[in-house]
């Protein structure tokens, strides 16, 4: 099944295509009225100003940004839950959280002009990848705490096509639905379009038989090879966005329908890119850690947060007329976390249930493999002498032990499996935490 | 009265077994009862040999997993009924067994049965008053 290119449309043609120049100078405007706010508002990022002896008054240029200091999820967790927040708690209209490492997440506020914002810069991203007011839009993402329910449902909303807000879960109704109501965009993340592709297989359902056309896809780093095939499935012409709970959630870059590169709206969130170890920037096209200024957040906003995601920025010209840079898409991270079906893993996680479980730490490693459409993510475990029995009910209880805590704290069902000592592969010494054994393209 | 037994973790691999049955071979190390748990990924291999201390040391040097475990081994009867004999009043007595194998001695009309309790102190004491013979240990390392 061939997907059309819809035709190019752009929500707020005075901010996704201003002139270089115009934008440099609103972009400088906000940074400096930002990291004021920063200084006066929020005592953790003043203090780090402090440390390394820099005042808002000496950011004179955009190029002085590199004087302030990072913001790392770190800082956030010890803001838990509500230290980062530069206005009182009475300004905040609503709050998301992302997945945390050690228990803790990471929690989000938003005033109503960051809710304005928000739904504005998704709106931008669906009408950049071919939304219009006469779509009928189903949204598969989770709705709660995790910002890409919410924040794609405003931004269709805005747009004024209708949404159908089913949720996650149940996949043969899911596929019901979009075939009764007549669902026109399919949001979710790619592996759980994949998916669907196949229980519509397996119902009998063929692409013809639903109206799908648009598909906007997040929340997980996806290959173009997911595209063709999610394209060729489902018959939908598909965009990657990107967007992280930290930064506002969904929204700060889409992909438009030349499907190269994701536009980011930088006229509210500044982006460089570093060398992670150096953390020295490094050239766009050559890529590295996206680091992003929130340049108009008021309930939290960050100054050089980094993000971990690895990509390249595209500076030069979309033919779509955008004059915003562009984002390649993710193609690794700068520590250790892996995003498994949208939910965020990090081995401390892991480590912190086995430290549970029998109070020592055995070598082990998280092995992500893609079996058909979803990923399933697989724990090994090396058996020494601590977390071995003779007994094969007690060897069987601990899996199934280590199994139900892992499910309860990540959210996500993980495989155990017990292996024999010194069979994880191992890196000077230090064993190989993290096999990703997903295809990268 | 208790037996030694050595534990081994085992995974499901090709080759696992014969990798450990020649290096207790190399070390004149002779095997007196097998037996293997296993599941789809992984075993338990549980063994008795005549030299428990220096077949422990060769396994845990190659990087083995390896427990020592005390098992009672029991002399029965050859014959239909024999495991019965002993089973009953081990039932009566309310012991619980783990797990049990079993292999025939060569040069007798009797059967062993080695036996993993919950509880061996409490098994040993019931066995003795059904007056149902136990092993050595010396014996049935050099069975």
């Amino acid at each position: 099944m061939t997907t059309q290119r819809p035709a190019v449309a752009i929500w707020d043609p005075e901010h996704e295509c201003m002139p270089a120049s115009d934008l440099r100078e609103l972009q400088l405007e906000r940074l400096k009225k930002i990291v004021r706010k920063m200084w006066n508002k929020v005592p953790y990022y003043r203090q780090k100003m402090q440390v390394v002896g820099v005042r808002p008054s000496d950011i004179k240029s955009l190029e002085d940004i590199q004087k302030l200091p990072f913001t790392t999820k770190d800082d956030l967790r010890l803001c838990f839950p509500y230290d980062a927040f530069a206005v009182p708690l009475e300004q905040v209209v609503r709050i998301h959280a992302s997945s945390g490492t050690t228990g803790k997440s990471t929690v989000v506020g938003y005033t109503r002009k960051d809710l304005d914002t928000w739904t504005n810069v998704v709106a931008r991203f669906l009408v950049s990848g071919g939304l219009t007011s006469k779509d009928i839009v189903h949204i598969a993402f989770s709705y709660g705490l995790f910002t890409g329910g919410f924040g794609l449902h405003y931004g269709v909303e805005r747009v004024g096509a209708s949404v159908i807000p089913v949720s996650a879960g149940r996949s043969e109704r899911q596929i019901s639905i979009m075939r009764d109501f007549g669902s026109t965009a399919l949001v979710c993340t790619p592996s759980y379009a994949i998916y669907l592709a196949e229980v519509m297989q397996g119902m009998g359902v063929k692409p013809g038989d639903l109206k799908l056309r648009l598909g906007y896809f997040g929340a997980e780093s996806w290959t173009q090879r997911m595209r063709q095939e999610i394209e060729s499935k489902m018959g939908v012409f598909a965009t990657d966005n990107y967007g992280l709970s930290e930064i506002i959630g969904p929204g700060v870059s889409g992909e438009c329908v030349y499907q190269n590169g994701m536009h980011i709206s930088e006229d509210h969130f500044y982006p460089e890119l570093i060398d992670p170890d150096t953390c020295k920037p490094v050239d766009a096209r050559q890529g590295g850690e996206l680091v992003v200024t929130t340049l108009t957040k008021e309930a939290i906003p960050l100054i050089r947060y980094r993000t971990r995601d690895i990509c390249k920025l595209m500076p030069e010209p979309c033919p779509c007329g955008r004059t915003t840079v562009r984002m390649s898409k993710i193609s690794g991270r700068s520590d250790d976390m892996l995003i498994i079906r949208g939910v965020n893993v990090f081995p401390s996680q892991v480590e912190e249930v086995l430290l549970d479980v029998k109070g020592t730490l055995p070598h082990y490693q998280l092995v992500v493999q893609r079996e058909g459409a979803l990923d399933k993510l697989e724990v090994r475990v090396e058996v020494s002498e601590d977390y071995f029995s003779d007994e094969m009910k007690k060897l069987h209880g601990m899996e199934k032990l280590i199994e139900h805590k892992l499910e309860n704290l990540l959210g996500l069902r993980a495989a155990v499996k017990l292996v024999e000592p010194k069979t994880i592969e191992r890196s000077e010494g230090k064993a190989k935490r993290v096999l990703d054994l997903r295809p990268k393209d | 009265m208790k037996v030694k037994q050595l534990s081994i973790f085992m995974e499901n691999r090709a080759g696992r077994m014969a990798e450990i049955a020649r290096q207790l071979g190399e070390a004149r190390i002779n095997i007196r009862a097998l037996s293997l748990a296993d599941t789809s990924d992984f075993g338990i291999l549980r063994l008795i040999v005549n030299d428990v201390d220096k077949a422990m040391k060769i396994l845990k040097d190659s990087g083995h997993t390896v427990s020592l475990t005390e098992v009672v081994a029991v002399e029965v009867p050859d014959s239909p009924g024999g495991l019965a004999s002993v089973l009953e009043p081990l039932r009566a007595g309310g012991v619980n067994v783990e797990y049990m194998y079993a292999f025939v001695e060569k040069a007798t009309d009797k059967a062993v049965v080695i036996f993993r309790f919950e509880d061996i102190d409490a098994a040993v004491k019931v066995l003795a008053k059904a007056k149902i013979s136990v092993l050595p240990a010396e014996t049935v390392y050099k069975l």
